[in-house]
């Protein structure tokens, strides 16, 4: 076991790693954060995303010793100041972009890193980018859409159609 | 003008704030103190004979608490199937033995024979690699007809062939069928296989179990669509506690999708072990594991023939089919391919004659059970490909082939042949919506479009009907169910007029928190932020029989509906006394009690106060108080249905299929929460396009898994799917419950892969290749060599 310290959500914390402690049990397990889902063994669902020194990672991939120092920002970290949803969390409510909420939280991770990379991305880049995020309740058609809103697109209202 | 509250609105839903911030009470995000971790020693092989099992090595290792084997579960009972199905002949079905952990023999990759509990899970898994099992493998039981032909080896040797049952029906009408078929101007007949599917909800399964000593409780934490009905089986039949002293909680379920019904081992495997080492004990499952212990899906072997007349009126149908129920029966295995499959072969269609054969086989793979429409998905498939079939042999449009054979408006109630009887639909209606908003009259010009870049344009229709809302307890009861199939609810009104209702429902997604309190907000005229809905625990929630079968609003809606309504006569009485009127002349509206042709009002909180401090009261007449429960058995299913339709591009070059559009119009009767419903339907267009062009469970002769986890298993991703089109203007309401609901979670993947697979067809036809079929998954392989060879 080693001590491993890293800044989550703004905050520093430490925690308790073996070497092969994979950053998403590091979250889930030592730290309490148990918004950052795991949905796979083969690092193929996506519901375990965060941002690691502002870059969307899965956390299954990696070990937590090697974010030893870095800055991690999770789900849990994600909402306005004021404990409101942040835009892309509003998008994702008003939207319908979830049903069961397991991959929402990789959803939401990955949705805030394309955002920053690509401010107003076409359906197909949204599409192309959930590429490693899976999702086995919406269809992905209110992903996509909570998505063209949050990043400020013309939507149509949900249920209007 | 939307409403903005109540019965056919759209609020946002409530739960979505925890998930989105990293807030809900997963089963995997609970951790009791002191827990241990179960990590179970399966199967490498699908079929063999235990010769030896020696964990002294691991349980001598740092940390391991114990090794369990099926040794130690001699006084529990197997996992026990709820249904029953009679054969043709009067016999009741071949029930083998489902033990916790394998006794004397593995019977599929991925059974159980150990489990090792430790300190930490990888202290577990890592002693798990000590445990030496000595197997001697067996030749692995996998096609279903080689299974029952003479001679097969058996699955279970204590049964006297691999045949589960071999079940006829309408038995009675069999000949007839025969005859009809004989004598018909034109016959059509296809043979098709239903792929096998892996459900894979994204959270994995989990099981907490917990045992409090100083009062022989148990607590079993689990990722369950049916808390109460895993406390019956359970307590009941495998481990012999009582129903008071078990507790089973489903919390925050990461959708189940049918393969979160079921009772299994792990469940019973932690709640025993927490007891017998007196600590909690925890089991997680990986998506490997789940993809060898969830129960699978679909799994049949289909012939069917269409008999028609002269003026292509539909005259007999008759089915035949090999079902696959894997190693054990799992909880409703064998209803799956029978009373779900065979009840629905009329379809939208007034076949006055139909035959259906299923033999279900065992067979060493995983066991199959309910996936998402769970019988009527295999019904529906095979029904509108051999309509599509006939249609291209007579030469005429589907869509004109199934409107002379639709069930007419007028002839509702309609009792079909296979035992069903519709209350109300409109399929001409969906049928029309559907060809409106695809805009299939304009097909030609998009597919000449697509022809000038090189690319084969198909269009595909298909017609659904599902019967839902399950289920009247007697009927199934007489049809072998070993359980009811009511629900229950409790709506309890506080002093001062917040409500709490109780549900036997759970939600795994669909929301029950938001619509359920639309419900309840609109009958009594408050917010709905004044009511809280609660599911998931059997020690907050009286009974349940849980969600599935696209039943919670139809059964679980209909209870809280009657509970309400007891609430309301109450509290009616008690305003009656309150403003010295008649109950009678008592009006309730927008939370206000008024005296009719009065002034006179009383509001909500005033009354549920009155019912707490019962000062003014009328005591002699009623109880303090306010607070009332109901079941609710429903008189009959509820029969959704609607026309989907599909359009695709083939590349001719690579057999490539891209979905370009998808248009669903749905008749569910009455809407609670519009949102909501678009939602249901565009995941199960998700997973019924998902099975139709991708999805597909294989082993290879041995009984090995080869699709075994999301690298081989072909999940739908966000750039699979097209953007749907959804609509459920047509609404017929149902007759037999007070809401007028019919259901909405399984219809998209009930009507979705037959009108991928005919678009397909369709577009090849249309280049001049006549393929008469392709089966699930259309896979650029599959295509590309029905289209060369
Ligand atoms: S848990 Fe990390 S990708 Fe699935
Ligand atoms: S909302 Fe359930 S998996 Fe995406």
């Amino acid at each position: 076991m080693t001590k491993v310290t890293m800044t989550i959500n703004g905050k520093p914390r430490s925690g308790d790693a073996e070497g092969r402690t994979l950053l998403s049990s590091f979250l889930r397990d030592e730290l309490g954060l148990t918004g950052t889902h795991v949905g796979c063994d083969t690092s193929q669902c996506g519901a375990c995303v965060v941002h690691v020194n502002g870059k969307a990672v899965k956390s299954c991939t990696m070990f937590a010793a090697e974010a030893d120092g870095a800055e991690v920002d999770t789900i849990e970290g994600q909402a306005n100041a004021d404990g409101s949803l942040n835009v892309i969390q509003q998008a994702f409510q008003d939207y319908h972009g979830l049903q069961c909420g397991f991959c929402t939280p990789g959803m939401v991770m990955s949705a805030a890193a394309l955002l920053k990379e690509n401010p107003i991305p076409s359906e197909a880049e949204i599409r192309h980018y959930l590429e490693g995020n899976i999702c086995r309740c919406t269809g992905y058609h209110n992903i996509v859409r909570a998505i063209l809103a949050a990043s400020g697109q013309d939507v149509p209202a949900v249920a209007a159609e | 003008m939307p409403k903005d509250s109540g019965i056919g609105a759209s609020p946002k839903r409530r739960e979505d704030v925890r998930f989105l911030t990293g807030t809900g009470n997963y089963t995997d995000d609970i951790n009791i103190h002191g827990q241990a971790y179960a990590w179970f020693i399966r199967s490498d092989a699908a079929h063999g004979k235990i010769n030896n099992i020696d964990a002294s090595a691991a349980e001598a290792m740092d940390g391991v608490l114990k090794v369990f084997t099926s040794a130690d579960f001699a006084e529990a009972g197997g996992m026990p199937c709820g249904w029953q199905v009679t054969d043709r002949h009067g016999e009741a079905m071949q029930e083998p033995k489902h033990p916790i952990l394998a006794e004397g023999k593995v019977r599929h990759v991925g059974d159980p024979i150990a489990v090792v509990v430790a300190d930490t899970p990888d202290l577990a898994r890592d002693a798990a690699e000590a445990v030496e099992i000595d197997i001697e493998e067996l030749e692995a039981v996998m096609d279903m007809k080689a299974a029952v032909a003479d001679g097969a080896t058996k699955v279970h040797d204590d049964l006297t062939s691999n045949l589960c049952y071999d079940w006829g029906f309408v038995e009675e009408n069999r000949e007839a069928v025969d005859e009809a078929i004989k004598s018909a101007a034109h016959v059509t007949t296809l043979e098709l296989v239903n792929n096998r599917l892996v459900a894979n909800p994204m959270e994995p399964r989990v099981a907490v179990g917990d045992y409090n000593r100083a009062n022989d409780e148990h607590t079993l934490y689990t990722t369950s669509q049916n808390p109460h009905v895993i406390r019956l089986l359970m307590g009941a039949f495998v481990l012999g506690i009582p129903e008071h002293k078990l507790r089973v909680v489903a919390p925050d379920v990461g959708g189940g999708f049918g393969a979160k019904i079921f009772h299994y081992a792990e469940e019973a495997f932690v709640t025993f072990a927490a007891k017998a080492l007196n600590r909690p004990v925890k089991w997680t499952c990986s998506r490997s594991e789940a993809f060898i212990s969830d129960a699978h899906g679909r799994d049949h072997v289909t012939k069917i023939e269409l008999a028609m007349d002269e003026n292509h009126k539909f005259t007999a149908i008759r089915t035949d089919t090999y079902a696959n129920m894997g190693a054990y029966l799992s909880t409703f295995a064998p209803s799956v391919p029978t009373w779900l499959h065979g009840t629905l072969m009329a379809g939208n269609y007034t076949t006055p004659l139909i035959y259906v054969n299923v033999k279900a086989v065992f067979t060493n793979t995983v066991p199959v059970d309910a996936y998402r429409g769970a019988g009527r998905p295999e019904a529906t498939f095979q029904l509108e490909r051999v309509i599509d079939k006939a249609a291209r042999e007579l030469d005429i449009d589907p869509v004109e082939l199934r409107r002379i054979n639709f069930i007419q408006p007028d002839q509702f109630p309609y009792d079909t042949p296979v035992a069903v009887s519709y209350d109300t639909g409109n399929y001409q209606a969906t049928m029309d919506k559907a060809l409106e908003i695809s805009g299939y009259a304009d097909f030609e010009a998009r597919r000449a479009e697509s022809e000038a870049r090189g690319k084969l344009r198909g269009i595909g229709v298909a017609h659904y009907i599902e019967a839902c809302g399950i289920a009247p307890s007697n009927l199934v009861g007489q049809l072998g169910a070993r359980a009811g199939l009511y629900e229950s609810a409790t709506v309890r009104v506080n002093a001062t007029g917040s409500i709490s209702v109780f549900t036997g429902s759970h939600s795994h997604g669909q929301g029950h928190e938001t619509t359920f309190a639309q419900v309840v907000a609109e009958m009594i005229g408050v917010d709905a932020s004044q009511i809280d809905i609660v599911h998931g625990d059997t020690s907050k929630v009286p009974m349940g029989m849980g969600t599935y079968g696209s039943r919670s609003i139809a059964v679980g809606g209909s209870a809280m509906v009657r509970a309400t309504e007891k609430i309301i006569n109450k509290a009616k009485k008690i305003a009656a006394h309150l403003m010295e009127a008649s109950e009678a002349d008592i009006e309730l509206k927008d939370g206000q009690f008024s005296v009719a042709g009065t002034d006179k009002s009383v509001a909500w909180g005033d009354v549920t106060l009155a019912a707490y401090v019962p000062h003014n009261y009328p005591l002699e007449e009623i109880e303090p108080g306010l607070e009332e429960s109901a079941f609710y058995d429903p008189a009959n299913f509820t029969y959704p249905s609607g026309a989907y339709i599909c359009e695709v591009e083939v590349d001719p070059e690579t057999g490539e299929v891209d979905m370009l559009g998808f248009t669903a119009a749905d008749d569910f009767g009455n809407v609670i929460n519009p949102m909501i419903v678009e939602g249901q339907v565009h995941g199960g267009l998700a997973q019924g396009i998902g099975q139709a062009m991708m999805e597909n469970c294989v082993y290879d002769e041995n009984g090995q898994l080869l699709s075994g986890s999301f690298m081989d298993y072909t999940m739908p991703r966000a750039d699979d799917m097209p953007m749907m089109n959804v609509d459920h203007s047509c609404q017929t309401p149902c007759t037999h419950n007070p809401l007028g609901v019919k259901g909405c979670g399984e219809a998209g993947a009930i009507g979705s892969p037959p009108a991928v697979v005919n678009a397909v067809i369709d577009a090849l036809h249309r280049a001049g290749n006549k393929v008469e079929h392709i089966d699930m998954p259309v896979s650029p392989a599959r295509v590309w060599k029905a289209m060369h060879g």
